[in-house]
């Protein structure tokens, strides 16, 4: 184990567990502004009881967003400094503009909705939780804008051994930002919507209270319309961005698609078992084709493989290995597309439901509740494809992962902060998990909420 | 005025907002399960800072993000060289973070227990290194040819920068004292009060200990990059101030005498510093300075257009939300959990 090593784990979990909050946090802020909204037009207090049993869920959520996001505003800097060093020229501004012009708002409104029911006109109340939903809204758009200059490198010239900016304007209209923004986006949007739906679907599959009841039903309504809106989004989106790394990043997709030799027409493969030693499969299941059809929008064009794509790398940039994991890279894929091929047929199944007035069908609604997860699941399998399959680079073509790591922090250094931090993020785990389950499941209503005493 | 010293001044302003704002929600913390006699009151006390800690947080990450952005080699350098410190820091800002959140969300007073200690501990612990960290950075650390800290854990730890950690420490705990006389009433009040008159002497005596301390135990008067004038008097003339107003009860100037002492005290030492940003005690060759570390003209410049703009936007809607929670919070007041 080396501290390289070490640090990847430590980058890896935390921002893995800092992204298991955060999609929820931006989609759940835009549905329970949608509900106020409903609620200030209507002055039906339903919506009232509604926004409040959602925003319960939001805060929860929030809070321990908030509380994993301070870590990554640091470490960088502690655990990547030569990385810090060599593109902080660029990659600095977009997380301090992030922080002034996102962070503020966030946290800022987020107190005022919290503590100002009572001391804020409604209208003010209102454009409170708008402004919270619109600050986490930019900030994915700044903090994307700095992961994208990772992915595709733009604006920018070497100086003295380090990257400074060229183009402020080209990092903003980099092409891999436009594609990565919106899927990022409509992910969070769906994220929140099968959230709602799966616990509208627990509550409505028990015996209810009619205002409960009717709660839970108009939830239901409200999650599936957006719900089938960002799940289409999310994979028209998914497969622009497809098309798009091909481009870019070709070595990404062919290991997603264990393609070693070029091919033209490309398959697609369904189920591969591939032994990366031999670079070749073991089994595998392939559509003739398809790929290329996917690739191109029609069924020819060369799709080239992994064994081409190593040999041009090492005429480019010299002796060394370019493949990432062909393992991670192929089933982190089809983990989410495969979460977000089900998320579709569900949405569209929800809306069935709505047309058809099925919405007490217990054997549907039992489908939803551990659909929750599927975004979940879709969520971190992307991460781990984006980030893993630009590997071994930190900065695609100009830094390598292993030249970016802080010189002197010690093994022992890393080895103690990622015991502790992830100690630290099990038992703040836990303590969500408890806490979401018990206000997720609580009928609103019911139990008064507690007051002074 | 080169851009370059413009964004050493925003990076002051920058900290002396957050410790200013942050400096009295760690005083509340720390004093929460000293002055909170029952649940009530410690909600109380939580919601005196409940709609707003998050905000003042804000003004740390910012400053992060700034010194990221405008002096990346200062915020590798930094955050590499005082590593474990930082990992201790942060694991108090998370569980703080969370507990201001969760912990009213049980009733079973072993729950409420825990997370009362996690908002101490999430407190103190950066109350405490803040100041030790800031110290380090004027009396120099290990720092070589190549930009890197070379020296260990433990060499952060020197009798200098803990006397700044307390330093720090009393500060805050004071700041938070009087903020909590401004904000609470009856009987939590007169606790608090007292509690004022108790840590101010003992704030006071630490302060002035490390003002002595620097003179003897730091380069930083031979180094004077600007003279700091009547700075550093004025920010000691305010600690006598805040004693003379807590002890005739104006309490509001007492917390603007608190907020001007920890405000001047930062200007101070950057003052102090500037233009360097990270002293090298190997070699003063190798310290880091706004130049050497610096970014680019071009970034310098983009980034300045985007400070001016929204510096004061934020300003703005942060005064407001304090506008909007102005008034005292009491057992009897309708409790936002
Ligand atoms: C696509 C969205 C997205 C991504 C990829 C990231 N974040 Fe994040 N972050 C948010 C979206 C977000 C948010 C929606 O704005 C959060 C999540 C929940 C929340 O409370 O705000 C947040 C919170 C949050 C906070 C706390 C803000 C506060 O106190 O209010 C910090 C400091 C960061 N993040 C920093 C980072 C860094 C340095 C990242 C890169 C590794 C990162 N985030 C990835
Ligand atoms: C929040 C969503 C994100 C998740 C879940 C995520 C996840 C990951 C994962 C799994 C790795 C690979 C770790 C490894 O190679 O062992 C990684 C690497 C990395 N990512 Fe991300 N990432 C996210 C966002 C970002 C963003 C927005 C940035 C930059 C602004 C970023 C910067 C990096 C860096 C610097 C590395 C290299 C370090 C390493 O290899 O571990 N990531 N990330
Ligand atoms: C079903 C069709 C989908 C396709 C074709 C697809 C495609 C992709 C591709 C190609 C990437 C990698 C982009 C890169 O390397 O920069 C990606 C990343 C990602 N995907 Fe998907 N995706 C799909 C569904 C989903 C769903 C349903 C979710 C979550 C609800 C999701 C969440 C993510 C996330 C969070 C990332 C990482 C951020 C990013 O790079 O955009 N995806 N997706």
């Amino acid at each position: 184990m080396d501290a390289l090593i070490l640090a990847r784990w430590q980058f890896a979990i935390t921002t893995v567990y800092h992204f298991f909050f955060v999609p929820l946090s931006i989609g759940l802020a835009l549905i329970v502004a949608i509900m106020e909204t409903i609620y200030v037009r209507t002055g039906n207090p339903l919506y009232k009881t509604m926004t409040k049993f959602w925003g319960k869920l939001l805060v929860i959520n929030f809070a321990i967003g908030v509380a994993t996001g301070i870590v990554q505003e640091f470490q960088f800097g502690m655990n990547w400094s030569d990385y810090s060093r060599f593109v902080g020229d660029i990659f600095g501004a977009p997380l301090a503009i992030e922080a002034l012009m996102a962070f503020f708002l966030e946290s800022t409104f987020l107190g005022l909705w919290l503590f100002g029911w009572e001391k804020l006109t409604k209208l003010q109340h209102l454009v409170s939780i708008w402004l919270l939903a619109i600050g986490s809204t930019i900030s994915s758009f700044w903090i994307l804008a700095a992961n994208s200059f990772m992915h595709q490198p733009v604006g920018y010239v070497i100086n003295n051994g380090r990257a400074e900016m060229e183009s402020f304007s080209a990092l903003l209209t980099n092409g891999h930002l436009w594609v990565q923004w919106p899927h990022t986006m409509f992910a969070a949007i769906s994220t929140a919507a099968f959230f709602v739906l799966g616990i509208s679907a627990y509550h409505l599959r028990r015996p209810l209270a009619d205002e409960a009841k009717e709660l839970f039903r108009r939830s239901f309504q409200i999650g599936t319309l957006i719900g089938i809106v960002s799940t289409l989004g999310v994979v028209l989106a998914g497969h622009a961005q497809s098309q798009y790394i091909i481009k870019v990043q070709p070595m990404k997709m062919a290991a997603a698609e264990a393609l070693w030799e070029s091919e033209d027409p490309a398959a697609l493969s369904l189920f591969t078992v591939a032994s990366e030693a031999e670079q070749r499969d073991l089994f595998a299941i392939k559509i003739p084709g398809m790929l290329s059809f996917l690739t191109f929008n029609r069924f020819e064009g060369e799709v080239r493989g992994i064994k081409d794509l190593q040999a041009e790398s090492e005429a480019t940039y010299g002796p060394g290995n370019y493949i990432p994991s062909v393992f991670l890279n192929y089933w982190s894929f089809r983990g989410m597309v495969g979460a977000g091929t089900l998320m579709l047929g569900l949405a569209a199944m929800a809306l069935y439901m709505l047309a058809r007035d099925k919405i007490q069908s217990p054997r549907m609604l039992a489908l939803l509740v551990p659909a929750l997860g599927l975004p979940y699941l879709a969520n971190a399998t992307g991460w781990i494809f984006t980030e893993m399959g630009r590997q071994p680079w930190i900065v695609y073509g100009v830094l390598r992962t292993e030249d970016a790591v802080s010189p002197t922090v010690s093994t022992g250094m890393v080895l103690i902060t990622l015991i502790g931090f992830t100690l630290v993020y099990l038992v703040l785990m836990a303590a969500t998990a408890y806490l979401m389950l018990k206000y997720a499941t609580r009928v609103p209503g019911e139990t008064a909420t507690v007051h002074a005493g | 005025m080169d851009l370059n010293i413009l964004w050493f001044i925003l990076i002051t302003v920058l900290f002396v907002g957050f410790f200013i704002l942050e400096g009295f929600d760690y005083g509340v913390g720390i004093l929460l399960p000293f002055l909170g006699k029952n649940d009530t009151e410690r909600r109380v006390i939580i919601n005196t800072i409940g709609p707003v800690w998050d905000g003042n947080e804000v003004w740390l990450l910012t400053a992060g993000g700034a010194i990221f952005a405008a002096f990346p080699h200062w915020y590798a350098t930094l955050f590499s060289g005082f590593y474990m410190a930082l990992f201790l820091l942060l694991l108090g800002l998370i569980v703080r973070a969370v507990a201001f959140e969760y912990r009213s969300k049980d009733e079973n007073p072993r729950w409420r227990m825990v997370w009362d200690w996690a908002i101490f501990f999430g407190s103190a612990v950066p109350a405490l290194l803040w100041g030790v960290a800031i110290a380090n950075m004027v009396y120099g650390v290990k720092i070589d040819a190549e930009m890197n800290y070379v020296g260990t854990f433990f060499d952060l730890l020197n009798p200098y920068a803990l006397l700044g950690g307390l330093a720090s420490f009393t500060l805050f705990t004071l700041h938070g004292a009087v903020y909590l006389d401004l904000k609470t009433t009856d009987a939590l009040r007169e606790r608090a009060m007292k509690m004022t008159l108790r840590v101010g002497p003992v704030a006071t005596v630490i302060v002035v200990a490390f003002i002595i301390a620097t003179y003897f135990f730091t380069d930083a008067i031979e180094h004077l990059g600007v003279d700091p004038g009547f700075v550093p008097m004025a920010s000691l003339l305010s600690l006598f101030g805040a004693a003379y107003f807590v002890n005739t009860k104006r309490l509001g100037w007492g917390f603007v005498m608190t907020s001007l002492n920890i405000g001047l005290s930062v200007i101070t030492i950057f003052m102090l510093l500037f233009p360097r940003v990270l002293v090298s005690n190997l070699n003063p060759e190798w310290s880091l300075t706004i130049y050497n570390a610096s970014s680019s003209p071009k970034t310098l410049t983009i980034m300045s257009f985007v400070a001016l703009i929204f510096l004061p936007i934020v300003l703005g809607y942060q005064a407001w939300s304090y506008w909007v929670f102005r008034h005292r919070v009491s057992i009897k007041s309708e409790l936002t959990y």
